[in-house]
């Protein structure tokens, strides 16, 4: 049986590492969901994405997603590590790999995970545009 | 009843903004978290920009507005979450 395991660095993710952790004889499906730093937003291009994280906090909501994703879907094991600090293009800001026995319940919760982790862990990204200014990305939402 | 100092942690543009990523506020009477972001906005003016949107954690967990404070507990205090 492999365990859940949660991770905030500083340090480029491994995402076979994380995919590896989540693998089992048990399971037919692996889902792996990797965020990346994207060049184009709405016309206005990034040239890097700095992260902050409230990491204690982040930890505690991070275990609180497994807690619900295991709620729901018969998962074998689940893996997120998000990444803080100065990323450019094309890196790895967060990765999520799931396990289950059947792709159905693998795809169900990286879907939920990945979509709740955007809504309630304080993790916060600053846009560096290509005009050299600098914007903290806020969305209006309200987290539970 | 006496008034408390809540030392309140900052993040992401409320860390920027306040210049600081610890604030001290004193909040008189009962010490809800909404007498809470109401001293904020009173001692903590340079928050202003971020009025309304403000998110407040009591020991790691999001917490309500009519919850009480303690000076023993940890609080943060930080804008709607953008990680992934």
């Amino acid at each position: 049986m492999k365990t859940d395991s949660i991770s905030i660095t500083d340090q480029p993710i491994d995402y076979a590492a994380i995919t590896e952790q989540v693998r089992s004889n048990e399971c037919g499906a692996v889902v792996l969901f990797m965020g990346t730093v994207r060049e184009m937003t709405a016309g206005k291009q990034t040239v890097a994405l700095d992260y902050e994280a409230y990491p204690e906090m982040a930890d505690q909501m991070m275990q609180q997603l497994i807690d619900e994703a295991r709620d729901q879907w018969d998962v074998h094991a689940i893996a997120i590590e998000h990444r803080v600090g100065h990323l450019t293009l094309g890196e790895i800001s967060v990765a999520i790999a799931v396990s289950s026995a059947h792709r159905k319940e693998a795809f169900a919760a990286g879907h939920f995970l990945i979509d709740r982790l955007k809504e309630i862990v304080p993790i916060w990204k600053k846009e560096n545009w290509s005009d050299g200014t600098t914007e903290w990305e806020h969305p209006e939402i309200k987290a539970k | 009843m006496t008034a408390q100092q809540i030392q309140v942690r900052l993040f992401a543009r409320a860390r920027e903004l306040a210049n600081s990523d610890l604030i001290s506020v004193q909040v008189g009477g009962e010490t809800t978290v909404a007498r809470l972001r109401q001293a904020i906005a009173e001692q903590v003016p340079q928050l202003q920009p971020l009025s309304g949107r403000l998110l407040i954690a009591v020991d790691n967990a999001y917490a309500g507005e009519d919850q009480l404070l303690t000076e023993t507990q940890e609080v943060a205090c930080f804008p709607p979450v953008s990680g992934g």
